[in-house]
């Protein structure tokens, strides 16, 4: 009852705040400032398009208003009764045509420009994956490096529990790092369903498909920090998978490659390592947060049916190789992703033994060996 | 073809609407149950459509109060996605799509100087599986995991992902092609057979044309669209892969094939919308449709072009840059016949004597928002502008002016067009004419500040937003409340219509010269034309 009060509450206050909100944040209304090559092109053309369809429509609906106004019974117009004219109806059959076959010309320019990847200085491939994306730099400068890269945004904040941050929903724990002038072409393939990727600043944009590779490219022309967001539905957490991509000088960038390698060999884990139980359930508690808390909730209890809870649950309380492969296969045709190629050994014996350990779970821990034995 | 008829003795002369005596010996609800009269009918029809008009009305309103603020506040994110979905497929597939079989079941018998619909009983039976349906996919909500959060799309493999209520889904999206199939060889048989002596192809109302050739797309597309989902349902329940890459299928076959119905779905959609303004607009004019002919020529090409544009779609799932091109193209000569429409109606009320009743302003509204709608379609038609735009809320609004400026403004102005005819009784024009400065300012109030979004980068489908799109959102969502209420208006004018209007005469618009304006009494009788009348 409370917190409904408080959400009504908050609603007509939110009303109230209309025109304050309007001024607390430039009104966006046009496309983001170019930065790319392209991305201007699309708006160029664009831009050519809106100015012949306003000049048409103001024209046709001028003819419209005018006849509404000059032809009404009221003041005592009498109806003609012509009902054809084989001229006019040519015409206005034939200029159009005309028009779109002008149009036509700077589109196809576009198009190919756009369809071009060829001969590109770094390529990533990005894998969406429920409910995040993951990059691996497969070819030129930086090639190797690979991360994941989520929503940091406290679920507090969209919660309505603490104020809103300035880039609310669109910041991440690992950007994606580019140089800039430099042609960068991105792989795009899914882990599960059908996501899509998007950078308006450089007009990017192109699904990522489970199965399939499919590709794009932009040039960004400036360095900064470009943000935004899965746009192909994807399930529950859709809303929240936002994509960052951070240009930076080449310096910069190949001391970012630099720094990136050497965490990279650092993070490296010793499969055989054995753990202690605090050790590892510290680790997993991260793992956890990070990869399970959207679905399973923070308490364990799932938001049931569709994704069940952990707590007191037969796979996360029974034998630990049910609870392994669920974690490292996940459950075909559910929302339950495989895990396997994302996490290494000791993220997931971490995982595992988080969830074995917490809430009423007392099921023992999992070493990563066990989890290495495991893969197939 | 006659045969159809019952036998019952017809009193031409009392005029009145004394039903008793007219429909099998049945009353209460049995006589609707067994009704196999096209008035009957298109009369459950038109009350079916509006209650899912409702009913998807209410989604519509609890997605806006979830975008009214950023942050998630009423909803969590899996029931928003069931909202997105089953607002979407109530709207196309229950208010829409209904709401125009109901004008073909009222009016069609009556334009061509019929009795009845050709197949009388198969005509119950396809309005009557649609309850069956509709109930399937409000139940889905109640099932375990919900209603499907897929968009109406039907996107897999996300599908695969949803729990009994997609299935469900399945059953009620069959059901409804059935209906839809059923329902348009009704139509095309009724059409092609019992036109009254003298009534040429040529000669039918522009109505008539269009929704001839809509039937034709009906029995194209549903079947396409029943592949579809029967696919999806064996890929979720019968190990297939139709649409799983690992198995050899291919996600975007699926999209291939929704789109492939999807598109001439728009124009299953539009086409008897444009009938209906072709009737309106020259009645208020006073002066016959400009262009018939080519008006007819032009609903040809359109359906016809609409099976060559799907994957336009579909411009980022990464076609070969011809495959762009050709759809680019096709796409972009859809705008000419559907220009030809939009000057012909414009050139039927250039000296005219026009008068602006409410069927009229509805009508014109159309003209006009429809136009606008028209022009962003051509926007996205062009591949790199679509790829910035596609799945953003530009398209939300693309669609909504095509939807519901187009199709929903349509159906209105039909509405109170022949409201007089149907019931009788007039309804109130003052009341009519606020409900439709209402709904056009609210409309555009809810959708043009959606163009903005769209271009500014807000994707559809996403529960809450980044802070730059609160203001528009905000406008939205108060534009959509408005919207809401006002339909609330038109019910109560409807049925205060029904209840206590002033009697109408046979004729009440000055320029309508259809046959049910001009050869029957109002209101029109049970069986509309017992002696086909001449046409010369
Ligand atoms: C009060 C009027 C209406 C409002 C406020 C409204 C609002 C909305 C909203 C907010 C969405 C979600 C957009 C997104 O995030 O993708 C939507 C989607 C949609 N609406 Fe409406 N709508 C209205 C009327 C209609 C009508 C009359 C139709 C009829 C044809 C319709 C057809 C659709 C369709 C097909 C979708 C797409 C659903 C999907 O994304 O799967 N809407 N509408
Ligand atoms: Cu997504
Ligand atoms: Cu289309």
């Amino acid at each position: 009852m409370r917190a409904t009060l408080k959400r009504v509450i908050s609603l007509l206050a939110t009303l109230g705040a209309l025109a304050a909100s309007a001024q607390a944040h430039a009104i966006a209304w046009y496309f983001r400032e170019p930065g790319s090559q392209l991305a201007r092109d699309i708006d160029t053309l664009h831009q050519y398009v809106m100015w012949l369809i306003i000049i048409i429509f103001v024209g046709v609906f001028a003819f419209m208003f005018y006849a509404c106004w000059a032809h009404r019974k009221s003041v005592g117009h009498k109806a003609a009764q012509f009902h054809e004219n084989t001229t006019v109806e040519l015409l206005w059959t034939v200029i159009p045509a005309i028009i779109l076959i002008i149009i036509a010309f700077p589109a196809t320019k576009v198009v190919i420009a756009q369809k071009d990847t060829s001969s590109p200085d770094i390529t990533v491939k990005v894998t969406g994956i429920q409910w995040k994306w993951a990059y691996d730099y497969v070819k030129g400068e930086g090639e190797g490096i690979s991360f994941v890269s989520m929503l940091t945004t406290p679920r507090e904040q969209i919660e309505g529990d603490a104020p809103k941050g300035e880039n609310y929903l669109l910041e991440v724990d690992n950007e994606l790092v580019v140089p800039v002038n430099k042609k960068i072409r991105i792989l795009t393939t899914a882990a599960d369903v059908v996501h899509s990727w998007w950078v308006p600043s450089f007009g990017a944009k192109q699904d990522a498909i489970p199965g399939f590779i499919r590709d794009l490219w932009f040039r960004p022309e400036v360095t900064g920090t470009f943000r935004s967001q899965c746009v192909e539905l994807c399930g529950k957490e859709h809303g929240f998978m936002p994509i960052v991509v951070h240009v930076v000088s080449q310096d910069e960038y190949s001391k970012w490659v630099a720094q990136k390698q050497k965490e990279m060999a650092a993070q490296q884990d010793d499969p055989s390592k054995t753990w202690g139980l605090d050790e590892l359930k510290a680790r997993g508690e991260k793992v956890y947060a990070a990869n399970c808390v959207a679905c399973h909730q923070a308490n364990g209890k799932g938001t049931p049916p569709a994704f069940p809870p952990l707590d007191g649950s037969k796979t996360a309380t029974g034998p630990k190789e049910g609870h392994i492969d669920t974690v490292l296969n996940g459950r075909p045709n559910t929302a339950m992703a495989a895990f396997g190629k994302q996490l290494n050994d000791t993220d997931i014996a971490a995982v595992v033994t988080y969830e074995r350990n917490s809430w009423s779970n007392k099921a023992g821990i999992v070493q990563p060996a066990e989890v290495k034995a495991r893969r197939k | 073809m006659s045969s159809v008829v019952d036998s019952h003795d017809h009193d031409h002369a009392h005029g009145g609407h004394d039903h008793h005596d007219h429909h099998g010996g049945y009353s209460g609800v049995m006589r609707w149950i067994t009704t196999t009269n096209h008035k009957d009918i298109g009369t459950m029809y038109l009350w079916f459509s509006f209650m899912m008009f409702m009913v998807g009305g209410v989604m519509a309103l609890a997605i806006r109060l979830e975008l009214f603020s950023p942050g998630m506040q009423f909803f969590n994110p899996d029931q928003f996605n069931q909202f997105i979905t089953m607002h979407g497929l109530i709207m196309v597939f229950g208010a829409i799509m209904p709401a125009f079989v109901g004008f073909a079941n009222w009016q069609i018998p009556m334009m061509i100087g019929a009795p009845d619909m050709a197949f009388a009983r198969l005509n119950n039976w396809s309005f009557w599986l649609l309850p069956f349906a509709g109930t399937l996919l409000i139940l889905s909500f109640f099932t375990p995991g919900g209603a499907p959060g897929v968009g109406w799309t039907l996107y897999a493999p996300l599908t695969v992902q949803m729990g009994i209520g997609m299935d469900l889904t399945i059953f009620a999206v069959h059901i409804l092609g059935m209906s839809s199939i059923l329902g348009s060889i009704n139509i095309i048989t009724t059409i092609l057979n019992m036109r009254a002596p003298g009534m040429t192809l040529m000669k039918m109302p522009l109505f008539c044309w269009t929704w001839l050739i809509t039937a034709y797309l009906l029995v194209a597309a549903m079947p396409v669209l029943a592949g579809a989902v029967t696919m999806t349902l064996t890929d979720r329940h019968f190990g297939t892969t139709f649409f799983n890459a690992a198995g050899g299928g291919d996600p975007v076959l699926y999209q291939h094939i929704f789109w492939f119905f999807g598109h001439p779905e728009v124009y299953i959609i539009a086409l008897p919308a444009f009938g209906v303004i072709s009737q309106v607009i020259p009645a208020f004019s006073r002066k016959p449709l400009f262009g018939y002919a080519s008006m007819v020529y032009a609903t040809s090409a359109i359906a016809i072009l609409s099976f060559i544009v799907w994957a336009h779609h579909m411009y980022t799932v990464g076609m070969p840059v011809t495959g762009q091109l050709f759809f680019m193209y096709a796409t972009t000569l859809i705008a000419v016949p559907t220009g030809v429409k939009v000057f012909n109606w414009v050139a039927t009320m250039w000296k005219g004597s026009l008068t602006f009743e409410t069927p009229m302003l509805f009508a014109l509204g159309f003209l006009f928002l429809f136009t606008l709608g028209g022009f962003t379609g051509l926007v996205l038609s062009l591949v790199p502008v679509d790829i910035q735009l596609h799945d953003t809320y530009y398209v939300v609004a693309h669609f909504h002016y095509v939807m519901v400026a187009g199709a929903l403004f349509s159906a209105f102005a039909g509405v109170y067009f022949w409201l007089p005819k149907w019931t009788g009784k007039m309804y109130d024009e003052k009341l009519g004419q606020v409900h439709f400065w209402l709904t056009l300012i609210f409309f555009n109030m809810i959708f043009f500040v959606q163009h903005f979004l769209g271009m500014a980068g807000m994707p559809r489908r996403i529960p809450d937003y980044p802070l730059m799109f609160e203001t528009w959102n905000k406008i939205s969502s108060i534009g959509a409340f408005g919207f809401g209420l006002t339909q609330l208006l038109f019910l109560y004018i409807v049925l205060k219509c029904i209840r206590s209007g002033e009697p109408a005469p046979q004729k009440p618009w000055e320029g309508a010269d259809s046959l049910e304006w001009t050869h029957l009494p109002t209101p029109a009788p049970y069986h509309s034309f017992e002696t086909q009348p001449v046409v010369k």
